[in-house]
């Protein structure tokens, strides 16, 4: 009895890899829970505070007790009295910024402190502001201080961005890392190629299939940012879906490329850890990526998540709009592109 | 089934030869099946089966030799071949979480025509497992669904590698069934197996296949009579006394042949109710005690032992 209807092998193909992935607890844990645990957590450690005092230490000797006193008259300072050995230890795990060695007599006193600590060079400014004013300095006049608050310009506001980034580049590798070469093992991929099933849809429903999650994923995430911490979309949401989009894509591509060749679960664990390690560090998911030296800068601009990270702060953050992302959609296209190609090409089916 | 219009066999394979490092897989196999016949390949474990019929898949590429299927080559008419074959290789795994539903519905939509997935479904008997996943199956209803994702595409030519191995008897006369009606309808079989009592249920021919080489073919028939007897008579003797020597059994009334087994010997014979009194008379002679008579009719097996030395299972 002939289908009257047979199915389309591209839409089964990619049918399967989706149903695969929802039955599979774990990978829906690490795709959608982990990803909002690891944001909640980094908003609470990071979340805005009013200006605290900063901790500052005094070496219990003669002239102690008169220091401590100019130091207390400071509200921006919290000074404590120190015994002399406790002094490096205290310095060492920041319970104070800078210790103040009173001089003997007329002469001036001594700081400690490490000079690469940008708060301690803070404390060196305060510290010093306070004894010279209490020994009579006076300012040759006073700035009027304007405080604002600028929307988007907190931790929160640019670490989520990053996490997205970073999500969309892991569960993409993971994913398509794993069922590539579980597949393999399990001699599906032989078995696949001696049907007259398309190698290149194959590979491509790899791709489609992700993109199914991409809304879901990209969606729970930005949701909770929004409700729990107020994170803004500045730009258009049809932007941000089309940077998400090019970015998974890119990232399948990826995926199926480190999945090309391994014969082993292990083995692909491997190579996506090597794969990912780099951009974790360089493309600035947790940091900004201007504090690298700038010999490494070129590079650091060409890898893909590098690209996705910017694209999707200049949306969220700065409001752009898809004309400003050309330079990063051509980076994400190139890699997506011609991982898939390569893969396509070195692909081991057996 | 739509019937080639192409005349000749269904498959030929001359010269094939397969290294594996230091390994002679295949060493210089020939081969013909004929359109509509079922073709058994038979042989130990190691003999070459899998690697041959990979070869003759397309699946693997020979050293040396030269591959016709359905009169098309490998090189040049791949996709073409691909729609018309049905493959069950020796092991696969689907995804351990889709059900068997899923998983023929996705190898159906591989193929430009074919038969519906429920008609496939009813032709392994695995309706009733249909929403079941396939890491929850049972040896068997894997097996089964293995066949059924060969036999989606409705093809002309279907090479099952070791189809019924870990089946238990029952559900192995369930496949044999499934694949009498293929062949009924005019499909062609090419299998590998390592039970003899298989390839003698449902093969036309029989080549056995020892060492990468083809060393005997014909009808299970022809080849069980090219043993000369029809009946095999096996007995042991008690440790003690020197055993019997093999020519003072081959010259005792009605015996063809003898042979030493693992533990004791065996007769091959047409004349099972001569050989037995004689023996037991020389035995008795000798003061030998017997430890174990059996007889059976020969088999394949015992073809392959009279050429080998050795027995299928452990050779
Ligand atoms: N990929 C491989 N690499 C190295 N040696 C191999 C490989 N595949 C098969 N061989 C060797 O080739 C020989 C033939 O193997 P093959 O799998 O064809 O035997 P078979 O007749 O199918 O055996 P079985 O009944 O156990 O399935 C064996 O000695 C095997 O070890
Ligand atoms: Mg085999």
């Amino acid at each position: 009895m002939p289908d009257r209807r047979p199915p389309h092998p591209l839409a089964e193909l990619t049918r399967t890899r989706f149903l695969e992935f929802v039955r599979e607890p774990e990978a829906l844990f690490w795709v959608f829970a982990f990803p909002i645990l690891l944001a909640f957590a980094l908003g609470i450690a990071f979340r805005t505070q009013a200006p605290q005092p900063i901790p500052v230490g005094v070496v219990q000797q003669d002239g102690g007790e008169a220091v401590l006193r100019k130091l207390r008259a400071s509200d921006g300072l919290a000074p404590r009295v120190l015994a002399r050995d406790e002094v490096d230890v205290a310095l060492r795990n920041g319970r104070v910024h800078l210790v103040v060695e009173p001089g003997r007599g007329a002469t001036p006193p001594t700081y400690r402190y490490d000079r690469t600590r940008p708060e301690s060079r803070l404390a060196r400014l305060a510290v010093d502001e306070a004894l010279q004013r209490a020994d009579g300095r006076r300012d040759v006049w006073s700035a009027r201080d304007e405080l604002v608050v600028t929307p988007g310009s907190r931790y929160i506001d640019w670490l989520i961005p990053g996490l997205l980034g970073m999500n969309v580049m892991s569960t993409g590798l993971w994913a398509i890392g794993f069922t590539v070469v579980q597949a393999r093992t399990r001699k599906l991929l032989k078995r696949f190629v001696a049907t007259p099933m398309s190698r290149g849809q194959y590979l491509l429903s790899h791709m489609l299939a992700r993109l199914a999650f991409l809304v879901l994923e990209v969606g729970a995430l930005v949701t909770f940012a929004w409700l729990v911490f107020g994170v803004p979309i500045n730009g258009s949401l049809v932007t941000l879906a089309a940077v998400c989009l090019l970015g998974a894509l890119s990232f399948a591509g990826l995926g199926l490329l480190v999945a090309s060749r391994a014969r082993t679960v292990e083995a692909v664990s491997g190579l996506l850890n090597v794969v990912m390690l780099p951009m974790w560090i360089l493309s600035g998911v947790f940091f900004s990526s201007e504090n690298f030296p700038d010999v490494v800068q070129p590079l650091i601009q060409a890898l893909p998540l590098t690209a996705l990270n910017q694209a999707l702060r200049s949306v969220m953050i700065d409001g752009a709009s898809w004309t400003a992302l050309g330079v990063q959609a051509g980076v994400l296209t190139a890699w997506g592109v011609l991982s898939y190609l390569v893969a396509l090409k070195i692909f081991r089916w057996q | 089934m739509i019937a080639s219009v192409v005349p000749g066999p269904a498959l030929r394979c001359a010269g094939l030869v397969k290294r594996y490092g230091a390994v002679l897989a295949v060493d210089g196999l020939d081969l013909e099946v004929r359109r509509g016949e079922c073709f058994g390949l038979l042989g130990p474990n190691g003999a070459g089966k899998t690697t041959t019929i990979e070869i003759l898949e397309g699946l693997l590429a020979p050293d040396a030799g030269d591959v016709e299927v359905l009169g098309r080559s490998w090189a040049r008419d791949s996709r073409h071949l691909r729609e018309r074959l049905g493959i069950q290789l020796q092991e696969t795994f689907f995804s351990d979480k889709l059900s068997v539903e899923e998983i023929l519905r996705l190898f159906r939509s591989f193929y430009p025509r074919g038969r519906d997935v429920d008609t496939v479904l009813a032709m392994v008997e695995l309706e009733s497992k249909r929403r079941a996943w396939f890491g929850k199956l049972s040896g068997g209803q894997k097996q089964r669904l293995a066949v059924a994702c060969a036999l989606v595409g409705e093809p002309e030519l279907l090479f099952l590698d070791e189809p019924t191995t870990g089946l238990d008897p029952q559900s192995r006369r369930q496949l044999w069934a499934l694949l009498e009606r293929y062949r009924a309808d005019g499909g062609t079989i090419l299998l590998t197996t390592h039970y003899m009592e298989e390839a003698e249920v449902l093969c036309d021919r029989v080549a056995i296949v020892d060492r990468g080489r083809v060393i005997a073919l014909g009808t299970p028939r022809e080849l069980i009579a090219s043993l000369g007897a029809d009946h095999v008579v096996e007995f042991a003797v008690e440790d003690g006394a020197t055993p019997p020597s093999l020519d003072s059994l081959r010259v005792l009334a009605g015996v063809r042949d003898a042979r030493r087994e693992h533990e004791g010997f065996a007769i091959t014979t047409s004349e099972v109710h001569r050989v037995v009194p004689a023996l037991l008379d020389a035995l008795d002679t000798a003061g030998h005690r017997l430890s174990m008579l059996t007889t059976h009719s020969a088999t394949l097996e015992d073809v392959f032992v009279a050429l080998t030395g050795r027995h299928l299972r452990d050779a």
